[in-house]
């Protein structure tokens, strides 16, 4: 028995497949998904959904995004996501920078939560992309 | 009657017209297409998370959220959709003349209210009108994707967080097919009919767990639900200015064809009576001669 696995954006549907398993991070910590998991929903921090089938692993980015589970399907809302092969290498690495600069600045008017997160999210994006 | 070569002037200019307005009619047929494809793509992403809202809504009657709670109306903000470009027929003129009737029946004063507006065209009438403008928007491309929108929802829903407003509508020409449009008023927060407007439209959902909990999936699936709720709109506004955009240009070739043939006409009339005239008068001189 195998889930079905999608992930949803506004953009349409990024991702969609069968799986034995999906990893995924939430607000407490790490959960993986098997079939006929019990209903669940859940907000996810920024990290990659793994998604494990026949014994191949694939990552997608995601962020802002929500875990809805019910027995034979897993969905997955994000405000964006992408599979590793989608991902601006480049983009994120200027991102990377980009937010690193604003963290070690010290200036009152920077929003450091934001920078935290555009981090967070670039750092994502690149190790995804590291895998494919 | 006008000379012949004047008549042959219109023709000509009439022809030309008649070939660009053709041509962006079928521009916007094509992107009357594509807005409409990308709504469709955004549908099932609408879709569940209106379940889980639903869900959550209905579940228990003690989640809450600031966002679900109708407050003293102070302050009520109207996010009004206008397109850049004219030549979209009644799109932009109907919203806003139905606008400026319902915020003149609404409120007494321009401190009761504000507007974000989108489009030029809107921006241009409303300020002319002298309206409190909050913000403007311009140059939203014609597929707008959900990071392009963000700074618009983002702004909207805070304001209603801060509490600088207490209400939210919205305002645009909704898509019902090529030939319609309707002005369309949605009232995005509060969220206080929430549960039963969604138990109509989602139906039973299953019992989930929520991690961490209830009230912290509210916190920040509702802002979510909201923001997804004006995409959707803008979404249809962009099908529907497209739609307009066709029909109007579609009607202007129409009229272009009616007025080739009625100028074809009097060309031809004018033509026959020049050439009438001509061999009367080379009879007329024959006979003088005779």
């Amino acid at each position: 028995m195998k889930t079905n696995v999608s992930v949803v954006t506004p953009d349409g549907n990024v991702y969609e497949n069968e799986a034995d398993i999906v990893s995924v991070k939430t607000e407490i910590g790490e959960i993986g998904v098997l079939p006929r998991h019990i209903p669940l929903v859940a907000t996810l921090t920024t990290e990659a959904v793994r998604v494990k089938n026949d014994g191949n692993e694939e990552s997608i980015s995601v962020s802002g995004g929500f875990i809805e589970v019910r027995s034979d399907k897993v969905t997955i809302l994000a405000e964006t996501a992408e599979r590793p092969e989608d991902i601006d290498v480049e983009r994120a690495k200027e991102a990377k920078a980009r937010a690193e600069e604003r963290l070690n600045q010290q200036d009152e008017t920077i929003d450091q939560k934001r920078a935290r997160q555009a981090l967070l999210r670039a750092e994502m994006r690149l190790k995804v992309a590291d895998r494919r | 009657m006008a000379s012949l070569r004047e008549i042959k002037g219109r023709i000509s200019s009439t022809k030309n017209m008649k070939q660009i307005t053709g041509a962006m009619q079928m521009v916007a047929a094509s992107k009357q297409s594509r807005a409409q494809a990308k709504s469709q793509a955004y549908e099932p992403y609408m879709q569940k998370i209106q379940e889980v809202v639903a869900s959550i809504a209905m579940g228990n009657s003690d989640a809450s959220h600031p966002m679900m709670e109708q407050r003293p109306i102070q302050k009520t903000c109207y996010i009004v959709v206008t397109s850049d470009q004219g030549l979209a027929g009644g799109y932009n003129s109907n919203l806003v003349r139905s606008l400026r009737q319902t915020i003149s029946e609404r409120h007494q004063s321009t401190d009761e209210y504000s507007i974000i507006i989108i489009g030029k065209i809107g921006r241009d009438l409303l300020k002319r009108l002298n309206f409190p403008i909050e913000a403007e928007y311009t140059g939203l491309s014609d597929n707008p994707s959900f990071d392009e929108v963000k700074s618009i929802t983002r702004q909207s829903v805070g304001m209603f967080e801060e509490e600088s407003i207490d209400e939210l509508y919205m305002w645009y020409n909704h898509f019902v097919n090529t030939m319609r449009q309707d002005v369309t008023e949605t009232k995005l927060l509060p969220l206080t009919a929430l549960a039963e407007e969604l138990e109509e439209s989602v139906g039973a959902t299953p019992n989930y767990e929520y991690e961490p909990s209830e009230n912290a999936i509210l916190e920040s699936l509702l802002p979510q639900y909201a923001e997804s709720l004006i995409y959707g709109a803008l979404l249809d506004a962009k099908a529907a200015e497209f739609a307009a955009r066709m029909t109007a240009m579609k009607a202007a070739s129409d009229n272009a064809d009616d007025l080739l043939d009625e100028l074809q006409l009097s060309y031809n009339r004018a033509r026959q009576a020049a050439i009438t005239q001509e061999i009367n008068e080379i009879v007329g001189g024959a006979a003088a001669l005779e």
